[in-house]
């Protein structure tokens, strides 16, 4: 007799006994293998201070054949599967741009994990990952208390607003007594509430799990006004009807620094990742490009190039990968410029914070290639 | 009245037979199967146990409840008691607790009393009423519970907007906003009649039992309802105007966004409530029908045989009778809602699911997280069933 009532409430229920699963059974299943891969480690050089995976990981990775990559379920521009279930993006180009690196000219060696914001952590804790891309924003406690690390902030993002144009707001200030459309899970609720206390506004949370519905909800007029970052606004607002029905509040009320991330205990594969973004950025500060890259790793003249695209020095091997990998990466991917371009400038997203530091207001910034 | 006789026969315990170590005794091989299934289900929850910690210590995850006392910096949109995002995790908890306990509680008594009225009306001899009960019951059984809640929630999202709000009295707005209701300025003195009123009711129930045990002595019938109207009415008047009869009408008023002061009703909570009832109500039918047709055709007519008109067969003969078959799946079905309302997440009620989620994402601590969420869904149901048991046992058939 009951069926029905168990059946009714299986989609949701299961996606949130994930969690439990994940947080309770992957942890308690997975120590053998954890166990097991310890001795069959190859030697590392210097003993890693947290256990567990102390293994080599691009060792592991190379073995396998194949980075394990853990993306978003799909956001427009960062991580979304097309119709053939291939995955492009800002964030799926940095796995790709990882496993160039670690099997030379083979993008395809990655396999995507689509992961929720709230099973995402515990599917890199647990070693079902090797690396987590999925615009996920650094904060103190998660880079402490979770044993993962954040290796670099490939994308500068804020929390921002969208109202309907109808409304005549032209400022968040002037959201006072507004009711708000916020997803839970995410730094977004807390970034809201802690602006709201420090401005004096009053708001009013409408809390709605799925980005769809809580979109929708905002479009129906049960929120004066929709907060998310701001790349996801652009990326909302894109696909809506008409989207200069709605316009994007200029303040910009929280720092969402978001980058790749992988799980203590391999520094070395925290390094590569980190190189990987910092090789991407200096290769755009170069003007190094997919079409021109070869013939700079030959002819370009300038040391720095030399050394970085492994015409002299080997600071591939230093990395633990080939020394000609960033021209691998570059030839397949392009620079930090084109990848942002081919991903996100569709959006209408402008570079901002995310333009090199040689352009005013741009944060991103490579240490030298020495 | 309970002086069952006993065949001595059958009191007299049967003789002890010594527990010989043997493969060929029956208990022995009993005893050593028990053991056995006990030494492994122990195993393997001491295996997962170890593992767990193991795990969590080689990935320097951070564990433990410490997290409770950090300031929870999230903000939630409805709660019953006093919140804001200073306070604590645990505090956060706390109010998803009650909005839980909120719903759940609401929800199963309008549930009862729909599921119990429709089973009366599917019984009904007009053929429109009991087909129109039969077709509700079939249409809210056969669709998932999510879909009807994202489908009531839609409906009031449809609704115009606070400026256009429907105003059909004063002070009170529809809009999809969620109701506006006038209300008044909460003092300290209502809550002592609101307290006097509770005992009020208490009194009222022990008195009635009172009386009722004197009838059966003197066969006197004694009113019971100017002593309900003294006590639950009367006193906690006496007590409010004591402390200077304190009334602040709180109207709601329309400015800036969205209407100030008054009592809302959430579209969340609204949409919620209304799934939750309509859905259970269908299945609560299901079981009141079962329960009046499992009454033996008998036991109306010997009460119609007495003169009694119908709807007093009905109250004082056929559901006493029935009730017992009902309340071991009502139990059931009080448990599905309370369950179900964790549904509440898809259309942004913030209960205990939700807002223990958001916690466990933003302190990263997973396993305490749910088990938070285990242990509030395990008390909650633990009572219900501990309450319906109770009440089973009360209700049971009693062999005079």
């Amino acid at each position: 007799m009951n069926t029905m009532s168990s059946s009714g409430k299986r989609g949701f229920s299961v996606r949130r006994l994930v969690l439990g699963a994940m947080g309770a059974g992957l942890l308690a299943l997975t120590a053998p293998a954890a166990r097991a891969q310890a001795p069959a480690a190859a030697p590392a050089p210097a003993p890693a201070p947290a256990a567990g995976g102390g293994s080599n990981m691009i060792e592991t990775i190379r073995n396998r054949g194949t980075l394990i990559c853990g993306v978003s379920t799909g956001l427009a521009g960062f991580s979304a599967p097309d119709s053939q279930g291939r995955w492009s993006g800002f964030d799926v180009d940095y796995c790709r741009a990882v496993a160039i690196a670690i099997f030379g000219t083979d993008q395809n060696r990655v396999r995507f994990v689509a992961t929720t914001p709230q099973a995402r952590f515990t599917a890199l804790q647990s070693g079902e990952l090797d690396m987590l891309a999925r615009n996920t924003t650094w904060t103190l406690s998660r880079d402490t208390s979770l044993g993962l690390d954040f290796p670099a902030t490939s994308f500068y993002d804020g929390q921002g607003f969208m109202v309907k144009r109808s409304l005549g707001v032209t400022s968040a200030r002037q959201l006072d007594g507004a009711t708000i459309c916020v997803q839970p899970g995410t730094t977004t609720e807390q970034n809201l509430s802690d602006w709201a206390r420090s401005n004096r506004v009053t708001i009013r949370p409408v809390v709605i799990e799925r980005q769809e519905d809580n979109v929708a909800a905002y479009i129906a007029g049960r929120c004066d006004a929709y907060t998310t970052d701001a790349s996801g606004l652009a990326g909302v607002r894109s696909t809506q009807q008409n989207p200069n029905d709605h316009i994007i509040l200029p303040e910009i009320i929280s720092k969402e620094p978001l980058g790749p991330l992988v799980r203590h205990g391999d520094q070395r594969f925290a390094d590569l990742v980190r190189w990987v973004h910092f090789g991407l950025l200096a290769a755009e500060e170069f003007g190094i490009t997919a079409a021109n890259v070869e013939q700079a790793a030959t002819a370009d003249q300038r040391p720095e190039v030399g050394r970085m695209l492994g015409r002299g020095g080997d600071l591939g091997q230093m990395l633990g990968v080939d020394n000609r990998w960033l021209v691998n990466v570059v030839k397949i991917l392009g620079n930090y410029g084109e990848v942002f371009s081919r991903n996100l400038t569709p959006l209408g997203l402008q570079r901002g914070p995310n333009a090199l530091w040689t352009t005013p207001g741009g944060l991103q910034y490579a240490p030298p290639f020495r | 009245m309970s002086d069952t006789a006993i065949d001595p026969r059958y009191a007299a315990k049967p003789p002890k037979r010594p527990l010989r170590l043997s493969w060929s005794d029956e208990r022995f091989r009993g005893i050593v199967w028990q053991v056995l299934v006990l030494a492994v289900v122990a195993t393997i929850f001491w295996w997962l146990w170890s593992n767990t910690v193991h795990n969590l210590e080689v990935r320097r995850i951070a564990s433990g409840w410490g997290f409770l006392s950090r300031e929870a910096g999230l903000p939630i949109a409805e709660s019953l008691i006093p919140y804001d995002p200073t306070n604590t995790y645990l505090r956060a908890l706390a109010v998803g607790l009650t909005n839980t306990l909120k719903v759940a509680i609401i929800g199963i008594i309008l549930a009862t009393l729909l599921g119990t009225l429709l089973g009366v009306l599917r019984l009904s001899p007009n053929w429109l009423v009991s087909k129109l009960v039969g077709g509700y019951v079939e249409v809210v059984r056969d669709l998932p519970l999510l879909l009807q809640l994202l489908f009531w929630y839609a409906m009031l999202q449809g609704l115009p907007g606070p400026r256009q709000a429907i105003n059909p009295a004063t002070g009170v707005f529809l809009s999809n906003r969620g109701l506006k209701l006038p209300w008044f300025e909460w003092l300290p003195a209502h809550s002592w009649a609101l307290l006097v009123c509770v005992i009020g009711i208490v009194a009222t129930l022990i008195w009635r039992r009172a009386a009722l045990a004197r009838q059966m002595a003197d066969g006197q019938p004694r009113k019971v309802w100017p002593v309900a109207l003294l006590l639950c009415v009367g006193a906690p008047l006496v007590v409010w105007a004591t402390q200077g009869a304190p009334f602040t009408p709180d109207i709601p008023f329309l400015r800036g966004f969205n209407f100030q002061g008054g009592l809302t009703v959430s579209p969340e909570f609204f949409a919620l409530l209304t799934g939750l009832t309509l859905y259970t109500a269908g299945f609560i039918c299901e079981i009141v029908r079962a329960g009046i047709q499992a009454v033996h055709q008998g036991q109306w007519e010997a009460a119609g045989a007495l003169g009694l008109p119908r709807g007093q067969v009905m109250r004082l003969v056929v559901l006493p009778q029935a009730l017992r078959v009902i309340i071991p799946p009502m139990t059931s079905q009080f448990l599905n809602l309370t369950k179900n309302s964790s549904l509440a997440v898809a259309i942004g009620y913030q209960d205990i699911v939700s807002i223990a989620n958001t916690t466990l994402n933003q302190t990263g601590q997973a396993i305490e997280g749910i088990a938070a969420i285990m242990v509030v869904y395990l008390s909650i149901s633990l009572s219900i069933s501990l309450f319906m048991n109770w009440y089973n046992a009360r209700i049971a058939l009693v062999e005079r």
